[in-house]
């Protein structure tokens, strides 16, 4: 599973800009899929098992897309103004690094006028790409970067950019795949989607859900931690399972689904933790207002310096997010029961 | 009256905030299940009850909409003997200390919310409030017994009892919206005692006070011809400038801006004015911040109009509410849907004005 | 290749004396049910004010269903408390800035009584108020002691400027999102026959691109355009060292296609398609810078399983306050790359490139 973090971390992905990052997972689904679908908005969807009597159509969303930079301008001398494409903070941006999709490679800095005390904001920040002119400069007005780290691990913790969500997209990817050639009995009916554009507003999966129709939705997202130093304070720590989400800035979980899985951790012996995040929603939220509504719920794998192109996840809550989530799957949604 | 003020008191005493709305919706449907045909409880948790009208089928439905979620705490974490936390809803933090709650853990929990002192809070001040963040909820456990009973992501209820403020004049928490949630059921007796051509979906809806899920998600299942919301509005009183609130028990308000239908504002207004119902014109320039919202914009587009109930206070544990204009609420709405003709929607078109008659 | 004539700019011109604050859209709404009655297939207006309009393509095989969607709405004004001899308090309806409605005329109600908005003379201001913007809750709308009651709460208002042509260029309010509308009913008019060309004259786009959102869901489109207006803010910066790096878009550059803004990232495989319609056809065009905003197109490719889309906007300066002004040029450039886009709109546009 580490090799395949490695692989789909270091793949470029912006919003609306999944291509690459798609056809890698659609390689490694393909073999397990009853059906794959890409759908308008570039959503890869995978089909895989039937729906049993005691059954449901479920739809399970890791996002395909990472933050970046978008172009806006190349000034005189060759250098490149940007906006961000989903939460992109200055603080994480000055002096790191930037690969462009068409390879170009860069580094950003920012205008000395005031200071280094005060940070700047993202309209004062530049990319420079080695140019001198918008001649030279091979980047124009609408090119996207993303943000470059390379892969590190740290004993048990793992360093890289883009963990959200590609953290997720593993924790599905691995599910389906044992659920496959395992040969493991479910009832349900899964759809697989690895969304896109969820960093600039859960646009993805608010459209292949409406496709989908789901009985039921699960996001795997990554959270924030309360474990760092004068950090929030978040009853999630790194290291201690996956996080069950309560609510988050954008959502309440619908409480029958917390509660099955809750109860389907501690039936299978697999720690866990309840999360509220205050700030940042993910793809349940949007699957949840879909059509007549869908309960939905989130497993999230614990990272810390989210939106950083250093994220942190470790490595022992990301197996136990594959286990929880198989179980979740294998096995029929008591509380659901009994539903009109 | 008694009835209605009982029927009140009874739902604001019931927890029943964003995403949890089932104890009250429990007690919704037991006050509409007499007077409604098909009870219902949507996917997210609103509950649906039909009053069939007499057209010939298939008739034409009518969703009247009245979110019954409400506001509150949630715990987020633990400090020591005391509990963390968030909002549900828009919490005001500068209401909270001192007031008394209900955590609804393991077993239901009195408590209530702390207010730290200055010096143990970064960058406390003393003449400031404490943000969020900082307050906590005391239930009077030890820290240990505190992590048995209560975990993260407990709710947690305003606890203020109802108060009555003379003869139309009621107190306390949660009455945004429960007074629509009664208005609707009042609304819904008169029209059992009355032949109705359309049919009638009654919506208690959930999660409006965070992402209007209820309504929209009936919104779409249902597939009214027309929609209206009722929820409430500012009362004239401290704290809310005069051109944008209405007096208590003065009437209700009529919604007039992008959200609402011009034609059916025209037919309120009318309606209104037949009845000696007073009301008010209330200009809503951008959206209406109700339901009403989410409906217009299900599917194909529903006309939507808006109702409110004037309420000071809004979203403290003290909320107040005249029960005068709750019946008028429900009287108008009663009357409206009464007088459906089954060919309304073909009457029903824009004009190029839509001025104000 | 279309083009802009006398034709054109006169229904521009009634198009833009015509109000219509977000809400209350039947003056546009009526100009343009008269002018593209005869020429389409379909024609309804639905529950909330959309005129939606098809025209069908011709031959047997399939084709593409292709929603392009303009706004009727324009930011403006509502009444929204009678102060009485004339004086009404106001809401602003969609973005305005509080700076730009100081000692402007207006028109109020659907009779266009005429309307002002003062200020408080400079004598009585002392020097360091004059530092800081008039609050807008020390504004009023005042139709003046006589007409106070020819207009009552809930009526819109619209600043009250005149098309005029200066030379090359037109001076005009809501030219956002007239020069969409305008354009839109040309296309109507010479619709290309390769596509259903799904029309949508959108209301309440201003406040939330609501209209937009309805009519996409009952056209249920496989492509989806938005044709609006954008700012040009290419003015010298105040240092002549400096240089303007947040333009927006520039006059005379021809018109803007977006990759992003804060709605929508337009589908690559659009904006790709209408860059090699110009560039084959030698028109000009610029790319819109990525940002803020948003135009229909946010809430078309989000509606139902989703829908590719992307904008084209005519560049123009001062939107969103009482005169803005444009490029004639610009304008006709942009109905000319559209229309060849349509035009050349095949089923293979959809395929995805890995």
């Amino acid at each position: 599973m580490k090799s395949l973090i490695k692989k789909f971390a270091q793949i470029p992905g912006p919003s609306g800009y999944e291509n690459q990052i798609r056809a890698a997972v659609r390689a490694e689904v393909e073999p397990c899929a009853n059906e794959v679908i890409v759908d308008a908005l570039g959503n890869l969807i995978v089909r895989w098992g039937e729906k049993g009597p005691d059954g449901l159509r479920m739809m399970l969303s890791a996002h395909l897309d990472e933050i970046g930079v978008i172009a806006t301008h190349v000034d005189k001398k060759g250098f490149v103004r940007f906006a961000g494409l989903g939460g992109v903070h200055p603080a994480y941006c000055v002096g790191g690094h930037v690969r462009f999709l068409n390879g170009t490679r860069g580094v950003i800095s920012f205008e000395k006028e005031s200071g280094l005390k005060k940070m700047p904001s993202l309209d004062k920040l530049f990319i420079d790409v080695g140019a001198t002119s918008p001649g030279d400069c091979p980047v124009g007005v609408g090119d996207v970067a993303v943000f470059a780290r390379k892969y590190q691990e740290l004993g048990e913790k793992i360093v890289t950019k883009a963990l959200d969500d590609r953290i997720g997209v593993v924790v599905l990817v691995e599910a389906l795949r044992q659920l496959h050639e395992e040969n493991l009995d479910s009832p349900h009916e899964l759809y697989f989607v690895f969304s896109t554009q969820e960093e600039v507003g859960l646009r993805g999966a608010g459209t292949s859900a409406y496709h989908i129709n789901p009985d039921l939705g699960l996001s795997v997202d990554v959270t924030s931690t309360g474990d760092t130093p004068k950090g929030s304070k978040m009853e999630v720590r790194l290291g201690e399972g996956p996080a069950i989400k309560v609510r988050d800035g954008g959502m309440l979980s619908d409480p029958r689904v917390v509660d099955w899985m809750v109860s389907t951790a501690e039936e299978h012996e697999i720690p866990c933790q309840l999360e509220i995040l205050k700030g940042g929603t993910t793809d349940a939220r949007a699957i949840q207002v879909t059509r007549a509504g869908v309960p939905v719920g989130c497993l999230s794998v614990p990272c810390r310096y989210v939106h950083s192109p250093s994220e942190m996840v470790d490595y022992g809550d990301v197996e136990d997010s594959v286990r929880l989530l198989v179980a979740l799957l294998s096995d029929q949604v008591p509380q659901l029961e009994g539903e009109e | 009256m008694p009835e209605t003020l009982e029927l009140l008191k009874k739902l604001i005493s019931a927890p029943g905030l964003s995403g949890y709305e089932g104890p009250v919706s429990q007690l919704v449907a037991e006050a509409w299940e007499a007077i409604t045909d098909e009870l219902q409880t949507s996917r997210v948790g609103s509950l649906q009850g039909l009053q069939c009208g007499t057209g010939t089928d298939p008739r034409p439905k009518i969703l009247l909409a009245t979110h019954m979620d409400a506001i509150g705490l949630m715990v987020s974490g633990y400090a020591g003997d005391c509990l963390r936390v968030t909002s549900v809803g828009g919490v005001d933090h500068r209401v909270l200390p001192g007031q008394s709650v209900t955590v609804h853990g393991r077993e239901d929990l009195p408590g209530l919310v702390a207010q730290p002192p200055a010096n143990l809070i970064p960058g406390g001040d003393k003449k400031k409030p404490v943000a969020m963040q900082y307050l906590l909820v005391d239930v009077g456990l030890n820290a240990e017994e505190l992590r048995q009973k209560v975990r993260v992501g407990d709710l947690i209820s305003f606890a203020q009892e109802p108060l009555e403020m003379g003869e139309n004049t009621v107190a306390g928490h949660s009455l945004d919206n429960r007074v629509s949630v009664v208005a609707l059921t009042l609304a819904l007796e008169d029209l059992r005692d009355r032949s109705h051509a359309w049919d009638v979906w009654a919506v208690a809806t959930a999660q409006e006070e965070e992402t209007m899920a209820g309504a929209k998600t009936s919104a779409y299942d249902l597939r009214p011809e027309l929609a209206v919301a009722v929820d409430v509005t500012f009362g004239e009183g401290p704290g809310a400038p005069k051109h944008k609130a209405y007096p208590l028990g003065e009437g209700v308000t009529l919604g007039w801006g992008p959200t609402v239908h011009p034609v059916l504002h025209a037919e309120f207004k009318k309606i209104a004015q037949e009845l000696e119902i007073p009301f008010a014109l209330e200009p809503l320039p951008r959206r209406s911040g109700t339901d009403a919202d989410a409906l217009q914009l299900s599917t194909v587009g529903i006309p939507t109009m808006v109702v409110s109930i004037p309420l000071r206070y809004m979203h403290t544990p003290v909320e107040m509410v005249s029960l005068k204009d709750i019946k008028r609420a429900g009287r108008l709405l009663a009357e409206f849907v009464a007088r459906l003709p089954l060919d309304y929607m073909d009457t029903l078109t824009w004009k190029e004005s839509v001025s104000l008659s | 290749m279309l083009e802009i004539g006398q034709e054109q700019l006169e229904l521009l011109e009634r198009l833009t004396n015509a109000c219509a604050v977000s809400g209350d859209e039947g003056a546009v709404r009526k100009i343009v049910l008269d002018e593209v009655e005869e020429y389409v297939d379909e024609l309804q207006v639905d529950a909330l004010g959309n005129v939606l309009a098809l025209c069908r393509g011709e031959g047997d095989g399939e084709r593409l269903k292709v929603m392009v969607a303009a706004h009727m709405d324009e930011v403006g004004f509502m009444l929204t408390a009678d102060e009485k001899k004339g004086l009404y308090r106001f809401a602003r309806v969609g973005g305005l800035d509080p700076r730009q409605l100081v000692g402007k005329a207006l028109w109020v109600g659907a009779e266009r009584i005429p309307g002002v908005i003062g200020a408080k003379p400079i004598h009585f201001t002392k020097k360091k108020e004059r530092q800081n913007a008039i609050s807008l809750e020390s504004l009023r709308i005042d139709v003046g002691p006589e007409n106070g009651s020819k207009i009552k709460v809930g009526d819109r208002a619209t600043f009250a400027t005149q098309f005029t042509r200066l030379g090359k260029s037109i001076r005009a309010k809501a030219l956002d999102d007239r020069f969409g509308v305008a354009t839109l009913i040309e296309l109507v008019k010479h619709a290309p026959q390769n596509i259903d060309l799904l029309t949508a004259f959108t209301v309440q786009e201003e406040v939330g691109l609501r209209g937009a959102w309805v009519a996409a869901y009952a056209l249920d489109p496989d492509l989806g355009f938005a044709l609006d207006s954008t700012p040009a803010r290419d003015f010298l910066p105040w240092n002549d060292e400096e240089e303007n790096v947040t333009y927006n878009t520039r006059l005379g550059a021809g018109p803007a296609i977006y990759t992003t803004d804060a709605r929508t990232i337009s589908d690559p495989r659009l904006i790709k398609h209408l860059i090699t319609t110009a560039e084959e056809l030698d028109l000009p065009y610029q790319l819109r810078q990525p940002g803020g905003g948003g135009t229909d197109a946010g809430a078309i490719h989000r509606q139902r399983a989703g829908v590719p889309s992307v904008t084209v906007s005519v560049p123009a300066r001062y939107l969103h306050s009482a005169a803005s002004l444009a490029r004639m040029a610009d304008w006709e450039a942009t109905l000319a790359l559209v229309h060849a886009a349509l035009g050349r709109l095949g089923a293979g546009i959809m395929q995805f490139a890995d």
